[in-house]
């Protein structure tokens, strides 16, 4: 344990102290290996009658996966670096949302207003 | 701020007293330690190739279902492989968390040796992300075919490419930390691969949600 302190104080740049312990990357990655299995077994089941639950779910397990990984892998907390990395990546989030959402609507509304249905059997042969 | 603090900085320039303005400035006083900036600039790094995955996913997400009278994910994409894909990249990202804890617990050898399996797990992921590419391409389902392949294949290879170099990454500093020690310039690289690999399975996730999982649907 001496040596961990040492290295620590040596090596360690200010406003990361936290690197975790063996208990909590074994917890993350069992809670991953759940919130993994869980949308796996889903889907290879064939998934609910209702499509847009098992959207729901599926895309809610990976919401709560990516927060597990940010917590226990990444080590991530409001103090790190003076609530700099936290405020970087919520930044992030936030234009990352913003494209997403964007892109798919804008582009799904010029899909609709401006193609006419597109008939493959009548295009096949052009531009091929 | 230092105790030193007048009231008009523009007095000290008048003085020609570099030191007093150095001091003023907080120049002189506190210096970060070497380094110390480095995991905030590296996570900032990673935010902006998040913002590029970001990119690459609203591509995925307009083109996706573009499949120009070609096969759809439910005829190409096989849910065992990516399984065992997924698993890959979770047990290695658990073998690099106890890769950290050995290097601080200054244990070297035990650091290289959880290296060396987070590397082959890397590579395994790697081999069957391969594989899998080898055989879309063989079935006539390569990036040409459709608009929906070509996202699928720029936005699923640009993350294998991250783990390619990722694993370059991890070889050099496994080199590094046999040659050199567990010294302070090799505990911040390994801080900044450790956060490079999480952070490219949380890319992962995304990927195995929102294209092969809602694919399959």
């Amino acid at each position: 344990m001496g040596a961990h302190h040492d290295t620590h104080d040596h090596g360690h740049s200010a406003g990361s102290h936290d690197h975790g312990s063996h208990a909590s990357y074994i917890k993350g990655f069992i809670l991953s290996v759940i919130l993994t299995a869980l949308p796996f077994g889903l889907v290879m089941a064939g998934g609910f009658e209702n499509r847009l639950l098992t959207v729901a779910l599926i895309v809610g397990f990976a919401v709560v996966q990516i927060l597990i990984h940010m917590v226990y892998f990444l080590h991530m907390t409001a103090k790190h670096e003076e609530g700099w990395t936290l405020m970087s990546t919520l930044f992030t989030l936030i234009v990352v949302v913003i494209m997403l959402a964007g892109s798919i609507w804008v582009m799904y509304h010029m899909n609709t207003n401006m193609m006419p249905k597109m008939n493959h059997e009548a295009l096949q042969g052009f531009g091929s | 701020m230092s105790v030193f603090s007048p009231a008009n900085p523009a007095a000290l320039y008048a003085e020609n007293n570099p030191e007093a303005v150095a001091k003023y400035w907080d120049q002189s006083e506190h210096h970060p330690e070497e380094g110390a900036s480095t995991p905030l600039g590296f996570w900032v790094y990673l935010m902006s190739d998040c913002l590029m995955f970001a990119v690459l996913f609203a591509v995925y997400g307009v083109l996706g279902t573009s499949y120009a009278a070609g096969p759809g994910p439910k005829a190409l994409f096989d849910l065992n492989l990516v399984a065992i894909n997924t698993a890959m990249l979770l047990f290695s990202s658990i073998t690099f968390g106890f890769a950290m804890l050995a290097m601080y617990a200054g244990q070297k050898g035990k650091t290289l040796g959880w290296l060396f399996v987070t590397l082959l797990f890397g590579l395994a992921f790697l081999g069957i992300e391969l594989y899998e590419f080898y055989h879309l391409i063989q079935e006539g389902a390569g990036p040409g075919r459709s608009a929906f392949l070509s996202s699928f294949f720029v936005l699923v290879g640009t993350h294998g490419l991250h783990v390619t170099f990722g694993s370059i990454w991890l070889i050099t500093l496994m080199v590094q930390l046999a040659q050199k020690g567990i010294t302070v310039a090799n505990i911040r690289r390994m801080n900044c691969l450790s956060m490079f690999w999480h952070f490219l399975d949380v890319i992962w996730i995304g990927v195995f949600t929102f294209v092969y999982l809602l694919g399959m649907i």
